[in-house]
């Protein structure tokens, strides 16, 4: 268990590395040493700041021009905190899962930085960016297709060693793989066994288990547990959130499920079409939210007790999400919004605490894009 | 049990067959498929019966057999590999396990209809929505093709898909998720049928059309006082919609309650587990519930009750005997409508 704690040799990274600008073979050397540094509890890890995803469209075969552009990311700012568990909620389509993309580096942004220790990693490249990546995993969605097949587990597990060969040297990396299966709550003589051996929650820990391997800092959770059943799920949580108190983790948790990440999360971003709409802490996100289109969102989802849904409100909204290919002007919602006036198709409203809730100490005094923000609970029985 | 006579084709109009009699009822339904790993026994005995304007929840997580028997309802289980054993299917007290292939026919679609999961795989690709809504028309009621176009745009009404009459010459690719949904709905209803079987309706939309498209379905069911199966392994969901609940487990039907009863005192510890297992919106828990282990192989179901190497309170008796569907009671022995629990301490489970 020991050897899997992180250790902290090079206490003596120079500060305020965020300067550099250029990636010379000098600054890489002290970009890489900086990651390697322990960040405190409660200080960001990770700063997001404009970060903007433009899908391009295209007409032609030969000259391809640009047509437009899918809006997946425009424009989101956010901090993730050293040990915390921030969740990410959105329908499908609104670019949460773009944004785990792109703070793997796995896709390139358009605009907008990303800080991980106060390094701007979206200008990385080579073995900076591969010290950055040892430290930021993913947990993927699907556990029936992010496992390749045809390998064992103890090869996908120790794949991670391949290409960071730093963290375990060859003659131990069995064992250390063995060691994570047992961390992760499998029989550890499951080494040489396929995929397909395993059920879906088992699977769902091989995926943990990988992306444990090389002792991040982060790890990004795409919909870790929306391929589950009920049963199952609850066991993957536990399990998830077990291993963030045993090695300081910090989450990013994405899903759809606002049951689950209100259960899991310390705080929760809430997204429409590629913005940020609301973001909080769980209580001030949950019980005092101030957008309507969170309003929306948790009146719509469904609680198993007939007698508390009975007092509920419930908002239904109408109509789709529209096309991020074309959003509309000003405030994004205001297509779906009963509360739209002329103001929210001029004015784009920035994500700030609302002027009416600025000072108080009320919870919905926390960051809303609202032009009307106004506090509703939709969440308990009248 | 009378025999009424009734003719398959004849339309019952409306709440004649209210008279007490279930619209479908299932008995002791088994299923089985052959596999190379030996007999998958996917439907162990399953009961349960729906009257018109009613509606009964099936829940249960992937592989508790709930689709098979709605496959085996509709007669669209692939056989082989499957195989019903044993069993009853009652529509209108007739067994449609009995019925020729034609007959069956004129049951699928007219009297009870299906909508699937999975909007964009169950919808052919290269054909219109049109087309495919006009089908039911054309082979069901002969009627010719433009006919069944311009019954088809008064159906997109009807689900409230927008500008019906301009769409329906679009492809299931040019709609979102939820008016595909809503195509499928279209497509169950187009024959005003008796009984629909929902199998996971909502499972792959978001919350917000999810909750558009559950109302939508609640609706068009009073309209037309059609019986409604809905499964599901969403406890949120049928706590909104259902009136009662069956909850399967390993190809059984594990606890049976009105739909208020079963989420204030379940009966069955695999009832129990699942509750406390899933967090809930309105309050922030802590470590949450887990039912340990994982559901049985269906190959090799343990004997006794199938839920006994999972469950807390399992004794040597859960091992040995499969627990039949006790009736639930009241403390005193006052009769509780509807309830039933499949486990030997269910005394303990819900009065404890």
């Amino acid at each position: 268990m020991a050897e899997l704690k992180k250790t902290d040799e090079s206490m003596d990274a120079t500060p305020n590395v965020a300067e550099v600008e250029t990636v010379d073979a000098a600054s890489e050397e002290e970009a890489v040493a900086a990651f390697d540094a322990p960040v405190s509890r409660g200080e960001p890890i990770l700063q997001v700041r404009g970060l903007v995803k433009h899908f391009p469209l295209t007409q032609g075969i030969l000259f391809k021009r640009q047509v437009g552009a899918v809006k997946a990311v425009d424009g989101i700012s956010f901090d993730l905190y050293q040990g915390e568990t921030l969740g990410i909620v959105g329908e499908s389509g609104c670019g949460k899962s773009t944004v785990a993309r792109l703070l793997m580096m796995l896709e390139k942004a358009t605009a907008g930085e990303v800080f991980y220790k106060g390094q701007d990693i979206t200008k990385l490249s080579g073995r900076a960016l591969k010290a950055v990546r040892r430290n930021i995993q993913m947990v993927f969605q699907d556990p029936y297709t992010s496992l390749n097949p045809r390998m064992t587990v103890g090869d996908i597990i120790g794949e991670t060693f391949e290409i960071h060969p730093e963290v375990a040297p060859k003659g131990d990396r069995r064992r250390k793989v063995q060691e994570l299966l047992d961390v992760v709550g499998l029989n550890p003589e499951y080494i040489n066994r396929y995929p397909h051996q395993f059920s879906g929650g088992q699977r769902q820990r091989i995926g943990i288990a990988r992306g444990l391997a090389l002792n991040p800092e982060i790890i990004i959770c795409d919909e870790p547990v929306s391929a589950l059943d009920v049963s199952v799920q609850a066991q993957v949580v536990n399990l998830m959130e077990k291993l963030q108190d045993e090695f300081n983790l910090s989450y990013l948790f994405i899903a759809h499920d606002l049951s689950i990440v209100r259960h899991i999360s310390d705080r929760v971003g809430v997204m429409y079409l590629g913005k940020m709409a609301e973001i909080g802490t769980d209580t001030q996100i949950y019980d005092h939210p101030t957008h309507p289109y969170t309003q929306a969102l948790l009146s719509a989802v469904p609680v198993p007790d007939p007698e508390s849904r009975e007092g509920r409100e419930r908002i239904i909204l109408t109509g789709d999400v529209p096309s991020p290919a074309n959003p509309p002007s000003g405030c994004r919602f205001r297509t779906r919004c009963w509360k739209a006036q002329d103001k929210c198709a001029e004015e784009v409203p920035l994500l700030a605490v609302p002027e009416r809730f600025k000072g108080s100490d009320s919870l919905a005094a926390h960051e809303s894009a609202c032009h009307f923000a106004e506090e509703k609970d939709v969440v308990h029985a009248a | 049990m009378t025999i009424i006579d009734e003719t398959a084709e004849s339309p019952a109009p409306d709440g004649a067959q209210d008279a007490g009699r279930p619209l479908l009822e299932v008995r002791d339904l088994h299923v089985e498929f052959s596999t190379r790993d030996g007999v998958a026994k996917a439907v162990n005995g399953v009961n349960y019966s729906v009257a018109a304007g009613e509606t009964l929840a099936v829940l249960g997580e992937s592989g508790s057999g709930k689709s098979v028997t709605a496959q085996a309802i509709m007669g669209i289980l692939d056989m082989p590999p499957g195989r019903i054993p044993k069993g009853e299917i009652l529509f209108r007290g007739q067994d449609m396990l009995k019925m020729s292939g034609e007959e069956r026919r004129k049951i699928r679609g007219n009297k009870i209809a299906m909508i699937f999961q999975d909007a964009l795989s169950s919808l052919n690709p290269v054909l219109s929505v049109g087309y495919q809504l006009g089908e039911m028309f054309r082979v069901h009621q002969g009627l010719s093709k433009k006919e069944a176009k311009a019954k088809s745009i008064e159906l997109m009404d009807r689900v409230k898909i927008p500008a019906a009459a301009a769409r329906v010459n679009d492809y299931p690719h040019q709609f979102s998720g939820g008016m595909r949904q809503r195509i499928m709905i279209a497509m169950a209803l187009a024959l005003e049928p008796d009984l629909i079987i929902a199998d996971e309706p909502t499972t792959a939309l978001d919350v917000t059309v999810q909750a558009q498209v559950m109302d939508l379905l609640a609706e068009l069911q009073r309209e037309y006082h059609m019986g409604l199966i809905l499964i599901t392994h969403d406890l949120g969901v049928v706590a909104d919609v259902a009136d009662k609940i069956a909850v399967m487990y390993a190809g059984r039907i594990v606890e049976t309650a009105p739909v208020h009863e079963l989420y204030k005192r379940p009966a069955h510890p695999y009832t129990k587990g699942l509750l406390e297992s899933i967090p809930r919106l309105d309050q922030k828990g802590q470590e949450l519930y887990a039912i340990k282990g994982l559901p049985p192989n269906l190959t090799r179901i343990p004997s006794g009750c199938a839920f006994n190497p999972r469950c807390p309170q399992a004794q040597d008796i859960c091992r040995t005997d499969i627990p039949q569907l006790f009736p639930v009671t009241e403390q005193d022995g006052g009769e509780l409508a509807g309830r039933g629990s499949a486990c030997h301490f269910w005394k303990e489970t819900i009065h404890g």
